[in-house]
């Protein structure tokens, strides 16, 4: 007997998903190295929003400092790279008819890696090096695509291998920037970033990679319908009239854009866009329409929760990177097992 | 018969870089007609298909679907006219019957779009004609090959479309579910639908087909009423194969037999055949 998957549960999920959103940032707000309880934070918002209550200044700003400057952006970051890693990460599952596919699948993340590396080592300002990170991201896609548009033939084949081919060429360019750079401060900065981490964000970046994240994942979920008929092959596609090249580059633009702009913001995070739509598909089926905003919530819970973790594990931050795919390949493991039977 | 074909296909030239696929193809389709399309693997009876269904671009010559030339018609439209339905195949996620249903509702969508309640009672429609409304909320991974070529006829109803395209929508089946299916596209063709399907059972055109055309080597070598082109001669033509095409007294349907299988021969002199035990009179040997 097949497993059933109800309708009418699936139309709750999305708010239940929203409100589970909305109370980890809560809770998340009071976990970090100076302990702060949810009363300390409730009377401080009292005070704020409605100046009731009475608060020591010294105290407020603390607070103010500890709330808005260092837990906030951190959780805002965690949540928007959660959410473009997994929304990124089922389109491709889908638009390549593969659900073992993960947002790197076109070169995306080796072509940022290696603009980011190129920055550390040949310009010191901070700007320079995300702007690189986000031209080589690019760049890494549009090599992928140009090799399979080259060729005639099996579309979603090519362009695989077309993202073969460009990630492999980013990452050795990668390996030369490494062998070059300097060993005493470059090399390790590099090497860190590769691990991704939350500990250099700020509201400049937050804003100016958030908001594109933002519409690209706002149009994805305008696009999902057509992910549905994408993902049974090019031409069962065209021939229900979808207009498949054109939907599926511009698909491939708003997906490069979201992952090329996480590396912005935190470096390599690696597995979430691959775990996350595998989980979202079990909670909630394969139906990209619930699918793709259900993803963007589970993946901005899930990585808040990894970012918790990779602060609270031990005295010292690890990068979250790490913990993702500590986390991500025996979770990986098991669902291979549980999922095997929806893929055959 | 003086009636407007729906479809008609003027001069079709198709080829890749070295090879000659299909050339100069002239065929025009009537409402209502089931054509089946018979040929030798590789003939250029698949790509027909795709280039009547807009996938691919002729080298020369036009489809004129009631008159307009596909190419000027947006493949929206297009999708509204003809459906496609594909060789059963297993999807890689599992969708329910319904979402696959679902899906030919797409060519009447545009951008932003949701499915209203409209789309779900016609999607539910086209399961019912079909008897397979039981399975709509079954994952389409886990259900038959025969159930799932179903939903993807399903789908074609849905999608509102009154020609249905099939590549080989037989092959995969038990037999039992193949005569469910040939059952249903008779049903169909009854109610006003037409079929163009390509297939490989000389036998499945003889029992369900009015016309049969037959390609061999990019050309049509013979196209008219199943029971004058399906022949012995024909047959060998195409796929290079001795077959006896027996035809009953009795009975609406003819039936190919093998002439020779390992050189064990079976004559055509002597037509005699037991039917469930009893000896019926071959009206005809070809």
């Amino acid at each position: 007997m097949g497993k059933r998957i109800n309708v009418k549960t699936n139309k709750k999920i999305l708010p239940l998903l929203l409100i589970l959103l909305v109370l980890t940032i809560c809770v998340s707000l009071t976990i970090g190295k100076y302990p702060l309880g949810l009363t300390d934070i409730g009377n401080f918002f009292l005070l704020k929003l409605f100046k009731t209550g009475n608060m020591d200044v010294r105290q407020q700003d603390l607070l103010s400092n500890l709330l808005f400057d260092i837990r906030l952006p951190r959780i805002l970051a965690a949540a928007l790279i959660g959410a473009s890693l997994s929304v990124a990460g089922a389109s491709f599952q889908a638009m390549f008819v593969n659900p073992l596919v993960s947002p790197s699948l076109l070169g995306v993340l080796a072509g940022a890696s290696f603009g980011a590396a190129l920055g550390m080592v040949f310009s010191g300002s901070w700007f320079a090096v995300q702007c690189l990170t986000f031209f080589f991201g690019f760049l890494a896609v549009g090599i992928a695509v140009g090799i399979a548009k080259m060729h005639k033939g099996n579309t979603i084949l090519l362009l695989i291998l077309g993202g073969v081919i460009s990630g492999a060429m980013f990452t050795s360019l990668l390996s030369v920037i490494k062998y070059i750079a300097d060993p005493a401060n470059q090399l390790p900065a590099i090497v860190q970033w590769l691990m991704g981490g939350l500990s250099l964000v700020d509201y400049k970046t937050l804003l100016a990679a958030g908001i594109p994240q933002l519409v690209s994942i706002a149009l994805v979920i305008i696009f999902s319908g057509y992910l549905n008929a994408l993902s049974m092959g090019d031409e069962e596609a065209r021939a229900l009239g979808v207009a498949v090249e054109r939907i599926r580059l511009f698909l491939i633009f708003l997906a490069t854009l979201m992952s090329a702009l996480t590396v912005v913001i935190a470096g390599m995070i690696g597995w979430v866009g691959l775990i996350i739509p595998h989980i979202t598909r079990m909670l909630v089926g394969p139906d990209n329409k619930i699918l793709i905003p259900a993803s963007a919530l589970i993946g901005a819970i899930y990585l808040i929760a990894v970012d918790n973790l990779s602060r609270m594990l031990f005295v010292v931050e690890i990068p979250m990177g790490i913990v993702t795919s500590l986390v991500g390949i025996p979770f990986f493991v098991i669902i291979l097992r549980k999922a095997q039977k929806g893929w055959a | 018969m003086g009636l407007k074909p729906l479809i008609e296909i003027t001069g079709i030239s198709f080829g890749y870089t070295k090879k000659t696929v299909l050339s100069d193809i002239n065929l025009s389709i009537t409402k209502g007609e089931v054509v089946a399309l018979l040929g030798p693997n590789g003939c250029g009876k698949s790509t027909l298909i795709k280039i009547i269904l807009g996938l691919l671009r002729p080298a020369s010559g036009g489809i004129f679907l009631n008159g307009d030339n596909i190419r000027n018609l947006d493949s929206r439209y297009l999708a509204r006219k003809i459906a496609y339905v594909p060789q059963t195949h297993k999807s890689s996620f599992p969708y329910t019957v319904l979402d696959v249903v679902l899906m030919g509702r797409i060519p009447h969508k545009t951008f932003f779009f949701r499915y209203s309640n409209k789309d779900m009672k016609i999607a539910k429609d086209a399961l019912e004609r079909l008897s397979i409304l039981h399975l709509a909320s079954r994952a389409y991974t886990e259900i038959s090959g025969g159930e799932r070529q179903l939903t993807l006829i399903a789908r074609a109803l849905a999608q509102g479309a009154q020609t249905f395209i099939m590549d080989e929508p037989a092959s995969g089946l038990d037999y039992g579910n193949q005569l469910k299916l040939l059952d249903q596209i008779v049903k169909l063709s009854r109610e006003g639908y037409t079929f163009v399907k390509v297939t490989h059972s000389p036998e499945h055109a003889l029992w369900i087909a009015n016309r049969a055309v037959m390609i061999k080597e990019g050309k049509i070598v013979a196209d008219g009423p199943c029971d004058d082109v399906i022949n012995t001669d024909n047959l060998f033509r195409l796929y290079n194969a001795r077959v006896n095409v027996l035809k009953f007294d009795h009975g609406p349907f003819n039936v190919c037999v093998p002439q020779t299988i390992c050189g064990c021969m079976g004559t055509s002199d002597n037509c005699n055949l037991s039917v469930l035990g009893k000896s019926q009179k071959v009206m005809q040997c070809q």
